[in-house]
């Protein structure tokens, strides 16, 4: 009987195990091999560092990624300042029908593609859209005003984008909260500040920091928004991957490329857990 | 023995699916090939006459190296880059296999255009390449609001502040090279004199970056971009101009005074192509005259097919005599072969414009 379950155990497993091997592990493995050569002559290849010195080395590479970074960083905060509100209005606030209302209202605009939701952002920001005739139309400007092709209309996109990811975490670890708790709170002489500060928030921490790794890792990540967004100076550590790969046939330098995001935004989210007293395990619980 | 089990499954399946993909590719033709240049009309003839399946994937030059390095040059029958991207890809990556040109109608070709291809793409004596579609790259400009400018560094004047749009490509590092009254092709075996040639059209495009509205990626993009006015003067192909120009008279393609960019795609074999048969039949059934009179309505280009220009469409030959009177057409600088490597002095160039302030 227990020897049955546990090949039950197994067998469940198994999928998990496979995807995890053959889709993370081994491609990663071959990219490090890919990341540590060198095209010495048409096809001939030598053992060496020199991708990695290359990024250290040539500032543009490094102040990519520098850029992304703090961009993503920036996002980051943004999503969190403009969902944690919006999460408290869901999770505290309302009850029963409208509750359900207002999430489903989060999610909709995931039910299209990101592709879609960028070209919505584009159709808005242009030259000719909606936005500067609008503006042109109620006489507030006099000519038309480009609002695309710069970095404050990546970050607006980056924060729609991320938007969801943030607001259901904080949902789950709001709802958690005993109302109680809070009654309690202003029982005892707390105003809405010192409740906020001293009993909601540390409540949410594990929620905020969950939410904030999935938006920084997404944010980090992405392709698309930076691409079709951002202006003449826009570069983007993924988008310089995807040219070493693509156009530039230069796998080696693209393979270590990837292998460095991997390892430093690894590290910047551990530096996040630090700093927030949390660990991995408990964010995750949430 | 669970190890064994495993392994014994795990073989089955991939054999499985080996058996199942080929049976379904036994007569069919998959081609990797640019938007436009295999209709769905001229693919259901095809299937008509012969009775093969051809399955189109699009791509560009570099996704189809790219596709092909990844794989080792197999998942697909027939490729169709550039000529001046065959030789340096298969040097490196060797992902292409000889053509057999007898089993080639060569008297269907024009005969300057199969013989040059063959000479560019010739490499340790095996050719590579037939040629299919020509065209050029040079300036589409809404010739009512940006009337003066004729070259690829006009491109910079400072009057078009904001209206203007290119690639941040190696056509916009060649073209300005031109217009700054360098020859880049003649640099191109010499990679000192070749970087430094860049590091001049570098300065150049750095110089020129406050004008820019936006580096555009997709050919799509640009065409809205100059429909709608927010750009009037750009560097695109050809095709793109033409296809504006019937919908409104004052953007169309202007061959640069310095030469428009000629390049001509290829048919070329990947080096594990399963159905090569299949690829020849293809190449010698679409250079029919009339077929390629097809091709070109919906690829917007002109072929490499001998008499097609009879059956071609009116407005198409106007606009191309419009756009190339009988000088521009004799400064068409034709890429040749780019060695392998050079591609590695350019994206560096590509990256520090797009990274200036």
């Amino acid at each position: 009987m227990k020897a049955q379950s546990r090949l039950f155990f197994y067998l469940l497993l198994t999928p998990f195990f496979l995807w995890l091997l053959l889709l993370v592990i081994l491609p990663h493995i071959d990219m490090l091999g890919i990341a540590l050569r060198e095209q010495t002559a048409p096809r001939q290849y030598a053992f060496s560092f020199s991708n990695f010195s290359e990024f250290f080395k040539e500032p543009l590479y490094w102040r990519t990624f520098l850029r992304t970074a703090i961009m993503s960083i920036v996002a980051t905060a943004l999503t969190l300042l403009i969902a944690f509100p919006v999460s408290y209005y869901i999770a505290k606030m309302l009850r029963g029908r409208s509750k359900s209302l207002l999430f489903l209202l989060c999610l909709i605009p995931f039910w299209v593609s990101e592709l879609v939701r960028t070209y919505g952002w584009m159709i808005l920001l242009r030259e000719t859209g909606v936005i500067s005739n609008a503006l042109q139309w109620l006489g507030l400007v006099s000519g038309p005003v480009e609002l695309l092709y710069n970095d404050a209309a990546i970050m607006v996109g980056l924060v729609y984008t991320s938007m969801l990811f943030m607001v259901v975490p904080l949902v789950t670890v709001l709802e958690s909260l005993s109302d109680d708790i809070i009654e309690a709170s202003y029982d005892l002489g707390g105003n809405m500040w010192t409740t906020m500060k001293n009993i909601v928030i540390p409540h949410a921490m594990p929620g905020i920091v969950s939410g904030c790794i999935i938006v920084f890792m997404m944010t980090l990540g992405n392709y698309l928004t930076p691409n079709l967004l951002g202006g003449k100076d826009s570069l983007w550590f993924t988008e310089q991957i995807y040219t070493q790969f693509i156009t530039r046939f230069n796998w080696e330098l693209g393979s270590a490329f990837g292998i460095l995001l991997l390892l430093l935004s690894s590290l910047i989210v551990w530096l996040g857990l630090k700093l927030t007293k949390q660990t991995l395990t408990s964010t995750m619980a949430s | 023995m669970k190890n064994f089990k495993l392994k014994k499954l795990l073989l089955s399946s991939l054999v499985g699916a080996a058996l199942f993909s080929s049976a379904l590719s036994a007569e069919e033709l998959r081609l990797l090939t640019w938007g436009g240049y295999a209709p769905d009309d001229v693919i259901e003839l095809f299937k008509k006459e012969t009775g093969i399946d051809v399955k189109v994937t699009k791509s560009n030059n570099e996704d189809m190296i790219s596709k092909l390095r990844a794989t080792g040059g197999s998942g697909f029958d027939l490729v169709q880059p550039s000529q001046d991207r065959v030789t340096g890809a298969q040097e490196n990556y060797d992902i292409y296999k000889p053509m057999d040109l007898s089993k080639i109608k060569a008297e269907s070709f024009i005969a300057s255009m199969l013989e040059a291809t063959k000479t560019n793409t010739t490499l340790n004596g095996d050719v590579y390449s037939v040629p299919h579609i020509w065209g050029t790259s040079g300036l589409v400009v809404n010739t009512a609001a940006a009337k003066d400018v004729k070259d690829y560094t006009d491109l910079c004047s400072a009057d078009l502040s904001g209206k203007v749009s290119y690639r941040l490509k190696r056509p916009t590092l060649i073209g300005f090279a031109f217009a700054m009254g360098e020859d880049p092709f003649a640099a191109y075996s010499d990679v000192e004199k070749y970087t430094e040639l860049m590091s001049k059209v570098e300065a150049k495009l750095v110089e020129c970056k406050p004008v820019v509205k936006t580096y555009w990626t997709g050919g799509d993009a640009l065409l809205n971009l100059l429909r709608s006015g927010e750009v009037t003067a750009s560097m695109a192909w050809d095709t793109g101009g033409w296809k504006l120009n019937k919908e409104n008279k004052d953007i169309t393609f202007v061959a640069p005074t310095s030469g428009a960019l000629g390049w001509i795609d290829t048919f070329t074999l990947p080096r594990k192509t399963k159905n090569e048969e299949a690829a020849y039949k293809w190449i010698n059934f679409v250079m029919q005259p009339e077929i390629a009179a097809q091709i070109t309505a919906s690829a917007g280009n002109f072929t490499a097919s001998e008499g097609a220009d009879a059956f071609a469409d009116d407005v198409l030959k106007a606009q191309f005599q419009a756009s190339f009177p009988k000088e521009a057409l004799d400064n068409v600088k034709w890429y040749p072969p780019v060695p392998a490597g050079l591609e590695a002095i350019e994206g560096k160039v590509l990256d520090r414009v797009k990274a200036a302030k």
